[in-house]
């Protein structure tokens, strides 16, 4: 005879290898120690064969003066000073190139996405125009072309364009500041060179206009996307009140449509921080090209190699932190 | 065990090759498989660079010309009598010492420069002949910014190609002479030339032969001059690999024979009237040694007797090779400078044919 009470036991107490609740924990561990095995495994096999060619990882070479120069740079450098100064000052160039793209391309891209909305048609279709253009041709064409055929046939000297405040020409951007002393002086022409409190050298310029143009091209469309999913209730809604085209947009329908924007917004900016390794192409000496001399000169390639992964891994991994931060921000809470 | 050409398996190879040679040739005096080789393949094969004016080039009738062109082509003659007996392979920087090893080609006239590294059994194992061009690391700027010497590019920017040994060479010379400057680094070649030509930089810098090279397909290559100051040593030498002395003995004199054709002052045009005053005249022993109507020489090489007259009859001494390809007839325009011969200054310098 069957014991129903028995039956039910042994539903409720399955044995462990049918557990539901420890079936999971136990594939995941042993996946997770193949896994070890496998990193192990390899990790051995690298110091193993490294050890055998007397290439072990080494960092003693950061010391070393790095013999080449860098064409600009936040942190002075020079020649004579160590590897790990040139890396840095390549460092900096990159967050500055990166920081600087960023604001560029949020500007530049939420105007972008603001105007696909705009009741102009002509604007409409400019818009339009842009994002179909720019996201579609590759960015190392785009930014070859900023300094190739933009900015190199710039004039140079008197000839350079001038703007109260404003010169550009092909040696660089060059800005009205306060210069030492704290007084306030414009770009003057010294022995046909230009000299200004504030300078960018067109390798900057160059890179800096196709980060902006191309990211800007795919966060309109992140915007664009964000205030689509706005119900069009609430345009109706605000219009009926009497706010027009622009206090709608700005009060009612952006701050809704930021809790999609955000996410969106991340991953652009995470690729515009990739991108700018493509500094090298334009004779910007960002963090890559000055890696690449390095190893070059030294044949360290592992130890190169390693550091660029951090250094970018690093880079996108705060951008990504800031990013979810202001994310939990702008999400609705409930109350 | 699998088996393997060891190096116990090769002795016995070679040494029957060498007997089976020794067999074939029987008293003319060739020692070398490989020149044997080429003498039953019937023409000799040459690795170029294949893209560089005035060292090798292919032109628009599909021929090749070139400095380095023209010692293939000598030494075809030397060995056929017959220049057009050569087969050209374009070599990239890369490929052109494991093309050599494996046998490939046999023999590298190709821009390179002779260093220890390749030189050396535990290097490149190469044997190098004499240098047929002696290069240097040089500046090159647009002849209306009026600067002379590398003092004058204080301050200012000058392109060069990232990860070279120009790139070093640069900083060291700039650091030496304490001149403040900022080099603009592009990955390639292409870029690098193409931001000078953008006049993004006052100055581009490279080996001064390519610079030359690269200002004679310029628009206006008269607008650009090349500075007197010398950063480095690149002498670019043919070479061959260590494994056939007696095939790199012959190369090697074949380069002197060039050499040493301009210092007696024997020309493609003169060579016949030289062959008969040498012919005419007993007292004349260099002039007959040299061009074989006494001695051996050519047989001492595995080459025939008459390999000079062969050589300077098809491609002229080493004073015409350079004046053609690289020289003020060129489109290089370059000085002879140290290029010159001994008497002359320079640094071509045959030993004697004795």
């Amino acid at each position: 005879m069957r014991k129903p009470q028995a039956l039910l036991d042994r539903v409720d107490h399955p044995p462990w290898w049918r557990d539901r609740r420890v079936i999971p924990w136990l594939v995941q561990g042993v996946v997770g120690l193949l896994l070890l095995v496998l990193i192990a495994f390899l990790l051995g096999n690298l110091v193993h064969n490294l050890t055998a060619r007397g290439m072990l990882l080494s960092w003693r070479w950061l010391g070393e003066p790095a013999g080449f120069d860098i064409s600009e740079s936040f942190l002075p450098f020079d020649a004579a000073q160590p590897y790990w100064r040139g890396l840095a000052a390549g460092l900096a160039n990159t967050l500055r190139a990166v920081l600087s793209g960023l604001v560029g391309a949020t500007l530049l891209g939420t105007l972008a996405g603001m105007a696909s909305f705009s009741r102009n048609g002509l604007l409409r279709g400019l818009t339009r125009a842009y994002v179909e253009i720019i996201r579609n041709i590759p960015l190392l064409l785009q930014l070859i072309f900023w300094y190739f055929v933009v900015f190199l046939s710039l004039p140079n000297g008197t000839a350079a364009l001038q703007i109260p405040g404003v010169v550009l020409a092909k040696s660089g951007l060059y800005l009205a500041g306060f210069s030492q002393g704290m007084h306030w002086s414009l770009p003057q022409l010294i022995n046909g060179v230009w000299q200004a409190p504030w300078r960018l050298s067109v390798e900057f310029a160059a890179l800096l206009s196709g980060l902006i143009i191309y990211s800007g091209a795919f966060i309109a469309e992140v915007v664009r996307g964000g205030i689509a999913s706005v119900p069009k209730g609430q345009w109706e809604a605000a219009t009926s009140l009497g706010m027009g085209w622009f206090p709608t947009l700005r009060h009612v329908v952006l701050p809704q449509a930021l809790r999609v924007i955000v996410p969106g917004l991340n991953t652009q900016y995470i690729s515009l921080a990739k991108n700018s390794s493509l500094a090298v192409a334009v004779g910007f000496s960002d963090l890559y090209s000055v890696a690449e001399t390095t190893l070059n000169q030294t044949g360290r390639a592992l130890e190169v190699y390693l550091l660029l992964l951090g250094a970018y891994l690093a880079l996108d991994l705060v951008i990504s932190v800031v990013m979810n931060g202001l994310n939990r921000l702008v999400q609705i809470r409930e109350r | 065990m699998s088996f393997r050409p060891t190096r116990a398996w090769a002795l016995p190879l070679v040494l029957v090759g060498l007997l089976a040679s020794c067999a074939q040739d029987g008293g003319t005096g060739v020692q070398s498989a490989k020149l044997a080789m080429i003498q039953g393949r019937g023409k000799l094969v040459c690795g170029v660079d294949g893209k560089l004016p005035g060292f090798s080039f292919v032109g628009p009738d599909g021929r090749y010309s070139g400095l380095d062109v023209d010692v293939c082509q000598a030494m075809a003659a030397a060995i056929f009598g017959d220049a057009s007996k050569v087969e050209f392979r374009d070599l990239n920087s890369s490929e052109r010492f494991a093309a050599l090893a494996s046998g490939e080609v046999d023999l590298l006239s190709r821009n390179t420069t002779m260093t220890l590294s390749r030189d050396a059994p535990g290097g490149n194992a190469l044997s190098f002949a004499p240098t047929t061009f002696f290069d240097g690391q040089g500046m090159m700027v647009p002849a209306a910014s009026g600067i002379t010497t590398l003092k004058a590019l204080a301050g200012k920017p000058i392109c060069v190609e990232s990860g070279t040994t120009t790139e070093l060479n640069l900083a060291d010379r700039m650091r030496e002479i304490g001149v403040a400057y900022t080099p603009l680094k592009f990955q390639t070649g292409d870029q690098t030339y193409a931001a000078y030509l953008g006049g993004r930089c006052i100055a581009v810098t490279s080996d001064r032969s390519q610079l030359a090279a690269k200002r004679s397909s310029f628009p206006n290559p008269g607008a650009h001059t090349l500075l007197k100051d010398v950063m480095s040593k690149e002498p670019l030498t043919p070479a061959t690999t260590n494994a056939d002395p007696a095939w790199a003995d012959a190369v090697r004199w074949t380069v002197n024979t060039l050499i040493q054709a301009e210092e007696l002052g024997i020309t493609k045009a003169n060579i016949t009237s030289k062959l008969a005053e040498a012919k005419a005249n007993k007292n004349q022993a260099d002039l007959r040694r040299f061009l074989g109507v006494e001695g051996d020489f050519g047989k001492q090489l595995g080459l025939p007797a008459d390999f000079v007259v062969k050589i300077i009859s098809a491609v002229g001494n080493y004073g015409e090779i350079f004046d053609r390809n690289v020289g003020p007839a060129s489109k290089l325009k370059l000085d002879r400078g140290v290029n010159n011969q001994w008497t002359k200054g320079g640094l071509m310098y045959s030993p004697p044919f004795r």
